[in-house]
């Protein structure tokens, strides 16, 4: 007995001892780690499979909000971050030689769960402003009900969803609601930002949450990307645009309110409440961050692909490829990394 | 604090006469008592049957052998997670075993303040929350990681099995020492005052006749540890990243795992994909949870089995 | 030897309660002076030894300075920052970098109360059940059945409570009482106002108490089995029927050691942190200072908040806030069990003095 205790132990401490040296020698991980937005992640999830069944290159994305995206390769943990909010000047400087890279622009629907209501219902911008701080409760209020004449609501109450995470969609979407609306913008209101003060409602964790929230309360409505809406089968409503056409969120019109902006040099704005005719209103461009200098060669070629072969599948998944230029500047960026 | 009565209950005093009223009250409250025990035991069995049901239509043996299928989310399965889960319990035990097992044999040899005093400490470690465990392991193993990897111009560094290793093997210590001291204490002191006689050195005499004894037990307090600790979540929140891929290397042409990068672990993709609006990823974390709970039990269970046959031998 | 195998049960191992009574009558060991060693080597051998488990049981020492020097170190910019106001304050602002987690610390408590008022009664009444009532050939299988219930994760509790408890709350419980004339009490009615999606804190609290009654019921039956046989037929003696046995004999004596059992339910309920953060709704109520007494409404937890925000808190001033907030649930549980344990402690060795 003496004998097979000894070598039990010595066999549990060699398979450990073991266990921790081969793992850790020679660990030279060909995965590249990315980390940030729900916004694009259907899209880029389905991108790096591809990419993988291509190249046999091993793409790990973990889509924790941008919030964790910006976080993390400022503290250099992954390869790349993704993130629908451009860095603030804070983070900039915690983040030297940080490059933006866009990669294609999406919608932010209003979507919503009213019993008995099918999509596509009009709302102007004031009043998503006001059911986001609670001040219209119930569907069938006067102010929703007028925008929609043919549509009958019922008296559920309204159920606010947003992001618990720091999320580069709240951001878009503040961003949008501070500017059309003045007590949302002031000085006593919410604001933007990636994660804000919200005054009522559930907070779901990434796009998949607030979808998941919307889809299982009745008379809830949140923030989501096109792609969780169309995908999931949630209605989500027609904005009034600045030119004061109602716009349905489509690929089109998004890339409408793409196309009509100019971009500064380093990618880095919102480019809500699009001035374009047709354009939707709450679209915001996404961006791959990644540093100028020592980022490895693998993450530029996986950008270049993204940017050339990976546009080609954005329009399926409801997303909208880059505009010519902002492409053609994107892969000027991406050329400039050493 | 004087448990000890001060005076006997008044029973005397208490309505003798009504006899058929205490009786009464006996009976309901000693019902009332056999309900809650009922009540605990049926939501057991409501938590249980509700994952088995749930679980067991999404079981299947591609949650094994396949990765994550993210074109088409009703194929594909989670052999990552169930893979990195049991990378990390490799991992977490060798901090905890060392650790939780020689602090348990000093907790035997020694007397005095000292020890009471570890045991105390040892207990506060215990009720530490485990995401507080997750936020130290996150400073002190992730940060350092990833800064020298990003002054050094190495890949990537930080997130990795070791983190998360870091991290459950701290949970593990407490349990670990407790059981073993509990084990140790349980072995004849005559075997070891019968070694001391013969001459043996107290390293000797543990090694080789009081540990022996009480294998088995140490077998069992190492599998409820592992048990415990595979169901964590909070600690892997912000140590192992997640991965939709195995992590491994070929070493001499055979993988193994990769213990410096993300990994993924079965607790951390049920929260994912329970969140998530998917029916599919939801289906697959109902399944995770069969397969994790499945785990836990058989660690446990196994684990009894090792106590018995053990102490059955000591006659 | 052992005229019972040791039944290691699950409780015990997967969080140590305390020293049980039983148990804590141990054996001393040799003093060393006692027993020459076989050779100067082996002395030199033995010397090693005790160096190293000495080492290895400070390392428990080192690892929780470790954790608090790591803890309060990263938290001093928020605590020069924000001072006391940073538990008093109500509101926590990215935009505006003002953090504060009063409703936090509220929402903590809060659940954690809704947690033990279901579950104390519950478990010591399982526990009575176990331990006085239940005949040989239940008590085992009941007990390892109870035991159980510490086994299944956390996440699992909370996925189970998404899908399964939500619901059914929101169709039993929520929609009958909001519909009903209980928020128009006075009082009560502050209990139950609001609409209510679901996750909220009585959805948390249910949850929790599920979680912590196995742990109160395992310490209050391993503190009533210690009771000495004497006191109860001592009752039975002098005509008592078995519950008068139980109120007034049994459990005055065990008093105190129930009562740390539950304040260790207590310390179990506020650090817990996956399940609550599914459950919870990860929003403060809307109220001015972030606090609400409906139990219907969504709130927020220090472990929920910090499982929530960690992740992805930009260096600076929101982490520095955000490890604060481990720091003070840190201290928290640390008081709280420390209080249990030795009220459960004492109790084992006053029941024992008590023969």
């Amino acid at each position: 007995m003496h004998k097979s205790f000894t070598q039990t132990w010595k066999g549990a401490v060699l398979a450990a001892l073991g266990l921790t040296l081969l793992g850790g020698a020679s660990a030279q991980a060909q995965q590249i780690n990315g980390a940030g937005a729900t916004f694009p992640a259907p899209l880029y999830l389905k991108w790096f499979q591809e990419y993988k069944n291509a190249t046999g290159v091993q793409v790990n994305y973990q889509a924790i909000g941008s919030g964790g995206g910006i976080k993390n390769i400022t503290a250099h943990a992954v390869d790349f971050g993704a993130s629908d909010a451009p860095m603030n000047a804070a983070e900039m400087a915690a983040a030297p030689g940080i490059l933006h890279i866009p990669t294609v622009a999406g919608a932010v629907v209003v979507a919503y769960n009213i019993p008995g209501v099918g999509p596509g219902i009009h709302l102007t911008p004031t009043i998503i402003a006001d059911i986001f701080l609670g001040k219209v409760t119930k569907w069938n209020d006067p102010q929703i009900t007028r925008l929609s004449p043919g549509t009958k609501f019922p008296s559920t109450s309204i159920f606010p969803v947003h992001r618990s995470d720091g999320s580069g969609t709240t951001n878009i979407y503040t961003t949008y609601l501070s500017e059309v609306s003045s007590e949302w913008g002031g000085s006593d209101g919410p604001k933007s930002g990636k994660s804000v003060r919200w005054p009522n409602g559930l907070g779901g964790k990434g796009n998949a949450g607030v979808a998941q929230l919307i889809k299982q309360n009745e008379g809830g409505i949140g923030y989501i990307e096109l792609s969780y809406a169309v995908t999931n089968v949630i209605s989500y409503a027609a904005i009034r645009n600045a030119k004061g056409k109602f716009i349905y969120p489509s690929v089109d019109n998004t890339s409408d309110a793409a196309e009509g902006v100019t971009l500064p040099a380093d990618f880095r704005k919102v480019i809500t409440n699009t001035s374009a005719v047709n354009g939707y209103p709450i679209t915001g461009f996404t961006f791959l961050l990644v540093y100028k200098n020592g980022t490895r060669p693998e993450v530029k070629k996986l950008l270049e692909w993204c940017l050339t072969t990976g546009q080609a599948g954005a329009a399926a998944q409801q997303y909208a490829p880059l505009p010519p230029s902002v492409k053609r500047r994107a892969l000027a960026a991406v050329a400039s990394m050493r | 604090m004087s448990t000890t009565l001060s005076s006997p209950p008044n029973l005397l005093a208490k309505s003798t006469g009504n006899v058929a009223g205490r009786k009464l009250k006996n009976i309901v409250m000693l019902t009332l008592c056999i309900v809650a025990a009922g009540l605990a035991i049926l939501v057991l069995g409501l938590v249980l049957f509700f994952l088995l049901s749930k679980g067991f239509s999404s079981l299947h043996i591609r949650l094994f052998t396949q990765l994550p299928d993210n074109i088409d989310t009703s194929k594909g399965g989670m052999a990552q997670s169930i893979f990195g889960t049991l990378v990390l319990l490799g991992v977490s035990s060798s901090i905890g075993l060392p650790f939780g097992i020689l602090g348990g044999i000093y907790q035997i040899e020694a007397r005095g303040r000292f020890a009471s005093l570890v045991r105390f400490f040892t207990d506060v470690l215990n009720g530490i929350p485990s995401i507080v465990i997750g936020i130290f392991a996150y400073a002190a193993v992730v940060v350092p990681l990833a800064a020298k990897a990003a002054l050094e111009h190495k890949p990537t560094a930080g997130f990795s099995a070791y983190a998360g290793g870091f991290a459950l093997g701290i949970l593990m210590i407490p349990t670990v020492m407790r059981t073993t001291e509990e084990i140790l204490r349980l072995v004849p002191f005559s075997l070891r005052e019968a070694s001391l006689g013969l001459g043996a050195t107290r390293w000797r005499t543990m090694w080789s006749v009081v540990l022996p004894a009480a294998r088995g037990g140490i077998i069992t307090g190492v599998m409820l540890a592992l048990a415990r600790i595979a169901g964590e979540t909070a600690p892997l929140l912000f140590t192992i990243f997640g991965n939709q891929l195995f992590a491994t290397h070929k070493v001499a042409g055979v993988s193994v795992p990769t213990l410096t990068a993300p990994i993924d672990a079965l607790p951390l993709r049920i929260y994912n994909y329970s969140q998530d609006v998917d029916p599919n990823h939801n289906a697959q974390a109902w399944a995770g949870a069969v397969v994790l709970i499945t785990l836990i039990l058989v660690l446990s269970i196994a684990a009894r089995f090792a106590t018995r046959g053990n102490m059955q031998e000591e006659k | 030897m052992a005229d019972r195998a040791p039944s290691v049960p699950l409780i015990t191992a997967a969080s140590p309660t305390a020293p049980s009574p039983a148990q804590s009558v141990s054996k001393s060991t040799p003093k060393p002076s006692s027993i020459p060693p076989a050779s100067s080597l082996a002395r030199f051998g033995d010397k090693i030894y005790g160096a190293v488990i000495f080492l290895a049981s400070l390392s428990i020492f080192g690892i929780i300075l470790w954790l608090f020097w790591q803890l309060t170190g990263a938290s001093l910019p928020s605590i020069r920052h924000f001072g006391l106001s940073f538990v008093t304050g109500s509101e926590w602002d990215e935009v505006s970098s003002s953090y504060h987690v009063l409703p936090y610390i509220f929402g903590t408590l809060f659940s954690s109360a809704i947690a033990l008022l279901l579950a104390v009664p519950v478990s010591i009444g399982a526990a009575i059940f176990l331990s006085e009532l239940a005949p040989r050939w239940i008590r085992t299988p009941a007990t390892f059945l109870i035991e159980l219930l510490a086994a299944i994760p956390s996440v699992v509790y909370g996925l189970w409570g998404i899908f399964i408890l939500i619901p059914f709350m929101k169709q039993f419980i929520v929609t009958p009482i909001v519909g009903s004339r209980l928020p128009h009490l006075p009082i009560i009615g502050e209990l139950f106002k609001g609409q209510s999606a679901g996750y909220s804190m009585l959805a948390a609290g249910m949850i929790l108490a599920i979680m912590v009654t196995p742990f109160i019921t395992a310490v209050t039956r391993d503190i009533l089995r210690a009771i000495p046989r004497s006191q109860r037929e001592g009752s039975y003696a002098l005509g008592a029927t078995k519950w008068e046995t139980i109120s007034q004999v049994v459990i005055p004596y065990a008093k105190s050691g129930i009562i740390g059992a539950v304040i260790l339910g207590l310390g179990r309920a506020l650090g817990e942190t996956m399940a609550v953060t599914m459950l919870i709704g990860n929003q403060p109520p809307n109220t001015p200072n972030g606090i609400s007494l409906s139990v219907f409404q969504p709130g927020y937890t220090l472990a929920s908040a910090l499982a929530n925000k960690f992740s992805e808190a930009s260096p600076g001033l929101s982490t520095s806030a955000l490890v604060e907030v481990g720091l003070v649930l840190f201290g928290v549980t640390i008081v709280v069990n420390g209080a249990a344990r030795l009220l459960v402690f004492y109790t084992a060795k006053d029941v024992q003095g008590g023969k």
